[in-house]
């Protein structure tokens, strides 16, 4: 017999996660009835708050549970407050775009609920088994979710693409997964770290090959070259607010995970920081440069998303616990300002008609100027220019890099950013120089998406100048890293 | 792993061929698989005999149901009467459709008769009367009755007829659809013994009539009403034979099929009619146990109630719609097994059994 | 040679060869059932490694419930097979092709070359390879043991997933009331789907 009173007790390791799950579920049964349909917003904010809460509570304890599948440690609960904190902000951004489009049905709610819980189940465990799921979980809701405005062609191919390539991406991972399980027999991180000497010397091929398949696989979720080529049309297909999710929230995931696989797991792995410096810097010079051929302000930000994917690289191929902490303050930064960025693009597609082309842009310094100023803050932020959170977020990576010896790879990083100084700044070109012969349409603000602003725009600055409490933060989360 | 072949877990007749053909000297593998190959024979031959029966007493059922005295020429009241239809059935011309799909076409009856075969490896049919006592009997069964759906579907398909083909889409429906809540029925069972062998469950039940499942559990009367409802479907019969329904279909799946490979679904049929009547009686009616006359006698009268039972559903209920059909085991059967399921748990994890 | 030994090499070479033919056949139909062959072949190999639980779990699974939807769809969708495969491939694709396939073939032959100096199954010894091996191993106890103890997080992780997957599709299937134009019922698995939820 069973004894199931064992593991009633590790559920208080999963509380923020399993509010979450309450929350979606309700909303799920909420939206079968008209009369309660239009509760569901309020109920999934109400939970995501909850879970917030929850998960800042739990933040700096250290726990596991049922049977070492759950590790809650700082890292794990660091992400878990980031990820429920840009789920908050995408329900946010989207409550009006969605009624504006037409799409507005409770069920997105539910959706972005759950994929939450699955970042934060990848995030929180060693166990490769579990990461699977998690990173399955996360990704069905989003699959469904860039195709959600299914009358529109450009987002049903964005949901059949994104369906695809990430189930091919999953077989990759899974194949990874038993080949790693193979050489080690265990699927327990902390078990391979522990016989990793033992594991490599007696089957290290399949050690090896089963590495570079998760390579892959999570390669493909953060939008690494040469596994990118679905981001720009996903990103542009989907509704605007689902690509602001997308950029932030599965990128961050994706991260935790390598974070956890290749600076804990395989770590031993001495060979994989050269790997990584060339993928870092193929991902990086690939992203900015084709950023600069695009006229879709979505687009143009999905290949900056792959840019910044390859600074985080960085972090990967330095290795080390600077390198680390570096890596988790970008993820943040870069979440808090792309997430404002999304957030103007998602108030000017608000507007009749428009598809977020940089032409759209013309005469809105003149039409809102505060949105303008807001909009050239975070295009500041995305380029790197002090006094934002986005000048530190690469000061710290590429101080890193250099402080370990890997100049070049600094070098390259710095010459990008000049790179990407071109495309950013002609957002703020088109806005604030061209002509235009009739004004540009006014946007109508909602409290929700001021809030946003507000809160990304004072956190772009606001960090950008005091970093020191970020980054104490971002600190924290290495410290007690495993 | 050791090949379940010890020769005290066979049966009498059987260890002593195996001893027989052990001292002439017969090398190891060959002596299993003559073994085996007597064993299929002999389930094989009971079981065609069985069908053969079934079919007359069907018919005899039917045409008392209708006022009618049905076959009467060959024998007292007509006894033998199969055995001269499968002799003519034999001697018919093998029609074949030009458009057939002509490997699928060929292989679906085969399929079909192997898989109502299969299902009595694990069937006990008395004490110590069994091929294999496999620790996951009754999985087994449902594991090799599923390929019954999938040589309708092939039949359906080989036959490149839409009448053919709409009744095999009907068939893997129906029976995806209805396996849900058989399973679910098994389960309560299975969940009160604490394991899958057929000849646990039958074990559990010894010690009079108050310990058959039926009686001895509270819950035991709804599991075997689902279980018999969901069996009707999963065995194709009417009121759930939408797949052939004559009406609508002219025969469904099996319309292009004549002679010998028709009887071979026909003799399937009723195979799986026995097979889910079987089960019925193992998890629910004491399997071979009953007092004074030999268990196998017990077992084959019980079971043919059961078909009785069948019968009767057969030749007194109208025939559901699909739609209907498909309703009553999403919308009713599921939710009423899985209820019942849960009921079974809590009474195993309070204890409240005697 | 054991009975044993003559299942094996049956049963391994009906699984190589259905999964094969399935590969190479133009005809869906003949796809799926020829993988309905290899996965059968593969349960009996399972069930000779004493998983009987496996074994069945595989066939009803596969067999049983995915690869009949399979065939259930193809027949829906009428496709016999006579559509052509598009237009033939430009020479260098090809090249590509064939030198990626003999990569491919030469990393298995390195793979299983080095499987067989390889001993860590051998070793017990060694913390960690799990030690699985038990009186009854495979029999349904031991796998729901493990199952609901040890893997009982993942286990319902599993289960939200496929509710996640049965609430998406119904999602993007179902016909809603602004939908105009003819929205065929791809009835039956909506209704199931609904109804599992």
């Amino acid at each position: 017999m069973i004894d199931f009173s064992s593991v009633a007790d590790n559920f208080n390791v999963i509380y923020p996660e399993l509010a979450l799950l309450i929350g979606a579920f309700a909303v799920l049964l909420l939206g079968t009835v008209k009369r309660f349909a239009g509760l569901c917003t309020s109920v999934a904010g109400l939970t995501a708050l909850i879970a917030l809460w929850l998960a800042v509570d739990q933040f700096g304890t250290q726990q596991s549970g049922f049977f070492g599948m759950v590790t809650c440690d700082a890292f794990g609960s660091a992400f878990k407050i980031i990820f429920i904190a840009i789920a908050i902000v995408t329900m946010l951004i989207a409550h009006r775009f969605m009624i504006v489009k037409q799409i507005a049905r409770p069920e997105f709610y539910a959706l972005v609920l759950i994929s939450t819980f699955g970042m934060i189940v990848m995030a929180n465990t060693t166990d490769m088994i579990v990461m699977f799921l998690g990173l399955e979980i996360m990704s069905v809701p989003l699959y469904v979710l860039a195709g959600f405005a299914r009358r529109s062609l450009q987002s049903n191919e964005a949901g059949i693409k994104y369906f695809v390539m990430g189930a091919f991406a999953s077989a990759f991972l899974l194949m990874g997964i038993a080949f790693v399980f193979g050489a080690s027999a265990t699927t327990d991180l902390r078990r391979i770290v522990a016989d990793f000497s033992y594991i490599i010397y007696h089957s290290g091929l399949y050690m090896y090959v089963g590495i570079a398949l998760i390579l892959v696989g999570f390669g493909f979720k953060i939008g690494m070259v040469p596994f990118h080529a679905w981001v720009p049309d996903v990103y542009q297909g989907a509704p605007t607010p689902v690509t602001a999710f997308f950029s932030a929230g599965p990128k961050a995931a994706g991260f935790a995970v390598l974070l956890r696989l290749f600076m804990f797991g395989f770590e031993g792995v001495a060979e994989l920081s050269s790997i990584f410096w060339v993928l870092a810097v193929l991902t990086m010079t690939a992203g900015n440069v084709l950023a600069l051929l695009q006229d879709n302000i979505k687009r143009m930000l999905a290949y900056s998303s792959i840019a910044h994917a390859g600074y985080i690289l960085i972090a990967f191929a330095v290795g080390g616990e600077d390198a680390l902490s570096a890596a988790i303050f970008y993820s943040i930064a870069y979440a808090i300002f792309n997430l404002g960025a999304f957030a103007v693009v998602v108030l000017l597609e608000t507007r009749s008609g428009c598809r977020s082309d940089f032409s759209e842009l013309a005469g809105l310094s003149k039409a809102s100027p505060y949105l303008c100023a807001v909009l050239a803050l975070f295009v500041f932020a995305l380029t790197g220019f002090p006094p934002t959170i986005g000048f530190f977020g690469k000061f710290y990576l590429f101080s890193t890099a250099v402080k370990a010896g890997f100049i070049w790879l600094a070098v390259i990083g710095v010459l990008n950013s000049f790179v990407s100084v071109y495309y950013y700044l002609r957002v703020l070109k088109v806005s604030y120089f061209d002509r235009v012969e009739q004004p540009a349409l006014s946007v109508s603000y909602t409290p929700a998406i001021t809030l946003v602003l507000l809160i990304t725009a004072a956190g772009t600055l606001g960090f950008g100048l005091f970093p020191q409490k970020l980054l104490e933060f971002a600190q924290s989360a290495v410290f007690a890293f495993l | 792993m050791i090949w379940p072949i010890a020769s005290a877990e066979l049966l009498p007749l059987f260890s002593y061929l195996y001893e027989l053909l052990e001292s002439t000297g017969l090398p190891q593998p060959w002596l299993a698989v003559v073994v085996y190959t007597f064993l299929a024979a002999l389930v094989f031959g009971v079981l065609s005999l069985l069908a053969l029966f079934l079919v007359w007493w069907e018919r005899k059922i039917a045409a008392h149901i209708q006022q009618r005295f049905g076959p009467m020429r060959h024998g007292w009241h007509g006894w033998y009467q199969t055995i001269m239809d499968a002799v003519k059935l034999l001697q018919k011309e093998d029609i074949r459709v030009a458009t057939r799909d002509k490997t699928v076409f060929f292989w679906a009856p085969v399929v079909c008769f192997v898989a109502a075969f299969l299902a009595y490896v694990t069937i006990p049919f008395g004490e110590g009367l069994i091929v294999a006592d496999l620790n996951i009997g009754i999985l087994y069964i449902m594991a090799v009755t599923t390929f019954t759906v999938i040589s309708l579907l092939m039949a359906g398909w080989g036959s490149n007829n839409k009448y053919a083909l709409l009744g095999g889409m009907r068939s893997a429906a129906q029976v995806v659809s209805y396996e849900v809540p058989m399973v679910a029925s098994i389960l309560v069972v299975v969940l009160f013994v604490g394991s899958l062998s057929m000849v646990d469950i039958v074990q559990a039940q010894a010690g009079g009539i108050w310990n058959w499942y039926i009686f001895r559990l509270p819950y035991g009367p709804i599991a075997f009403c689902t279980y018999i409802i969901a069996a009707t479907a999963e065995a194709n019969r009417t009121p759930f034979d939408i797949p052939e329904a004559e009406q609508e279909l002219v025969a469904g799946f099996n319309v292009e099929y004549s002679g010998m490979k028709f009887a071979m679904f026909f003799l399937a049929e009723f195979v799986n009619a026995f097979t889910v009547s079987a089960i019925a009686v193992i998890l629910f009616f004491g399997g071979w146990h009953g007092a004074l006359l030999p268990s196998w006698m017990w077992f084959l009268g019980k079971t043919f109630g059961i078909v009785l039972l069948l019968m009767l559903f057969r030749w007194t209920y109208p025939r559901l719609r699909v739609d209907q059909l498909m309703e009553f085991s999403w919308k009713f059967l599921v939710p009423v097994t899985f209820a019942n399921i849960i009921i079974a748990a809590w009474f195993k994890y309070a204890g409240w059994y005697w | 040679m054991t009975l044993d030994l003559v299942i094996f090499l049956i049963s391994s070479v009906v699984a190589v060869f259905g999964a094969t033919m399935m590969i190479t056949q133009r005809n869906p139909i003949a796809s799926v059932l020829f993988m309905i062959l290899s996965l059968l072949a593969q349960a009996v190999l399972y069930i000779q490694l004493g998983a009987l639980f496996m074994g069945a779990v595989l066939v009803i699974v596969y067999a049983g419930a995915i690869l009949v939807l399979f065939l259930f769809v193809i027949m829906l969708l009428n496709l016999r097979g006579r559509e052509s495969l598009g237009q033939p491939s430009p020479p260098i694709s090809l090249t590509v092709k064939y030198a990626l396939a003999v990569l491919f073939v030469l990393e298995l032959i390195m793979v299983v070359k080095s499987s067989f100096s390889s001993d860590v199954f051998a070793d017990a010894g060694n913390p960690g390879v799990m030690v699985m091996q038990t009186d009854n191993f495979g029999a349904v106890n031991d796998v729901a043991v493990l199952l609901f103890q040890r893997y009982l997080y993942p286990f319902e992780l599993t289960s939200i997933l496929l509710l996640v997957a049965i609430v998406g599709a119904v999602i993007l299937a179902q016909r809603s009331r602004d939908d105009d134009g003819p929205v065929d019922a791809a009835s039956s698995g909506e209704s199931e789907g609904k109804a599992a939820e």
